[in-house]
């Protein structure tokens, strides 16, 4: 498993992984995948496109489920990860690493309501039904 | 969970196979072991080993037993040889569906095999239509695993299992009894997924046995094991309907594009008056529509022709092999021919629509049928 110790998360189930030096990337949670099941695809934005922390910044698509995705924090779209588009099942298979969704280039505070990896654990136990 | 929710005799072994479990039609079931998609593209490139011992089984016996099930559904049951199946539908008098079934004929006996969402309601209507037919019927469910291998490997599988037997002597939609895996089984090759398989009806305590042989004989040529998400991927494709989805006491089989299992001229049967009416004007029409790639539609989703409503989507998912987002539904009849411009809205927020034309079913055929 990877070490989260670095990811803060979003109770809509998105994660952030910021780097130290103003970029972050962006995509969602184990346990987000495994709720979709497969993911089939995923509606992103454009480079240069600005949110806002906790927009809705697109949706993922499941057998299942379409599924609102939520912007952890505000920043500006640097990068869209093209191997996830190609291949969305990437996802699934690795959400905290090849699955990634955004790089942003972090703009304004974090949201002071990120949970760390064990809060996050403890939330989405709740959460579920 | 508040209903009573049946655990199947194969539980723990899906469990450890790290199944995904749902509730579906009271039972507990497997859902996909890992991944739908992976499951339903091994189905038809290898081969899929399904547990759907959900279903239910009832055998109809005695000498006014091809009678009652002549009376009881559509299709003409003096066809019916020992050793084929027939699917059929029965209907209420008013021609709206019960259940859709198959039907196995052995020499001296008769076996139904129902949806497992109607379990109770087809023996309660069965039941309820027996007297005056000196027939008996005996509900085997709770005995009975169903066991299916799909896919272009099936047969090797299977075979490997089954040494007494030749399989390619038993054509599609026939059935025999044998052994697989040194356990009696009726052997049916008949499926639920457009491709070529066997399903297997073994008795309970037989079927962990035999799961294992299957596994064990099909994992070095690729079969893996496929639960009920696989199952609808693939039956749509293959056009198949579901009942609970596609069809309920609220359709017909004639509206369903099931006319071929209503066989008016075999003799009165319950509905053939309805249907008989139907027959020249039905109220709508089952239809195919196939989407985009990055669209995915969903049951109950509205269907439009321009600005103007004409219908419903019944089933809708996505089709990993053709790769596009499939809908069947039904809608109005005069938007229901092939080539007709439809639009299927995905959803109401934020908006979103897709474009389609009306298609023929099924979307995906196996190559060399």
């Amino acid at each position: 498993m990877a070490d989260l110790s670095a990811y803060r998360f979003t109770k809509t189930h998105e994660w952030v992984r910021d780097d130290g030096k103003g970029e972050a990337l962006v995509g969602i949670s184990d346990n987000a995948q495994s709720q979709l099941g497969d993911v089939i695809y995923l509606d992103l934005p454009k480079v240069g496109a600005t949110l806002g922390a906790g927009a809705r910044f697109g949706a993922v698509e499941s057998v299942k489920a379409a599924s609102d995705l939520f912007s952890p924090v505000g920043g500006e779209v640097v990068a869209v990860n093209a191997d996830v588009t190609a291949s969305p099942e990437l996802v699934n298979q690795d959400p905290y690493g090849r699955g990634w969704l955004l790089r942003l280039r972090v703009e304004g505070d974090p949201p002071g309501d990120l949970l760390d990896s064990a809060e996050y654990d403890s939330f989405a136990k709740a959460d579920s039904h | 969970m508040s209903q009573d929710v049946k655990t199947v005799p194969l539980d723990a072994l899906h469990r450890s196979l790290g199944a995904q479990m749902v509730p579906f039609a009271g039972h507990s079931m497997p859902l996909h072991y890992g991944s739908i998609r992976a499951e339903h593209l091994a189905v038809r490139e290898r081969a899929g080993l399904f547990d759907v011992s959900h279903m239910g089984e009832a055998i109809v016996k005695g000498p006014g037993a091809e009678g009652f099930l002549e009376n009881l559904v559509t299709n003409d049951v003096s066809k019916l040889t020992p050793g084929r199946a027939l699917y059929t539908v029965m209907c209420h008098p008013d021609g709206g569906i019960v259940d859709d079934l198959l039907i196995y004929r052995d020499d001296e006996r008769f076996k139904c095999v129902i949806n497992a969402a109607r379990h109770d309601v087809d023996l309660d209507w069965m039941r309820d239509l027996l007297s005056g037919h000196d027939a008996e019927i005996t509900d085997v469910s709770a005995e009975t695993v169903l066991l299916a291998v799909q896919g272009p490997m099936a047969k090797p599988i299977v075979q490997s299992l089954c040494q007494g037997q030749d399989l390619d002597t038993i054509r599609y939609y026939h059935h025999r009894f044998g052994e697989v895996a040194g356990m009696a089984a009726r052997i049916s090759r008949t499926g639920y997924t457009g491709e070529d398989g066997f399903e297997l009806y073994l008795a309970s305590q037989d079927a962990e046995r035999v799961w294992a042989a299957i596994l064990e004989a099909g994992t070095p040529m690729g079969l893996v094991p496929a639960g009920l998400g696989a199952r609808d991927t693939l039956r749509l494709e293959a056009g198949f309907r579901l009942y609970g989805q596609d069809i309920d006491e609220t359709t017909d089989p004639l509206s369903a594009g099931l006319g071929w299992v209503v066989k008016p001229a075999k003799g009165p049967f319950i509905g053939a008056e309805a249907l008989a009416k139907l027959a020249s004007a039905p109220p709508r029409i089952f239809i195919g529509l196939k989407l985009g790639a990055r669209e995915i539609p969903r049951h109950g989703n509205p269907i439009y022709r321009g600005s103007r409503r004409v219908g419903e989507v019944t089933s809708g998912s996505f089709g990993f092999t053709v790769g596009r987002g499939l809908a069947m539904g039904y809608v109005e009849p005069d938007s229901a021919e092939r080539g007709t411009d439809l639009r299927v809205q995905l959803r109401v927020e934020p908006p979103q629509w897709a474009e389609a034309p009306v298609v023929a079913l099924p979307f995906y055929k196996r190559p060399g049928i």
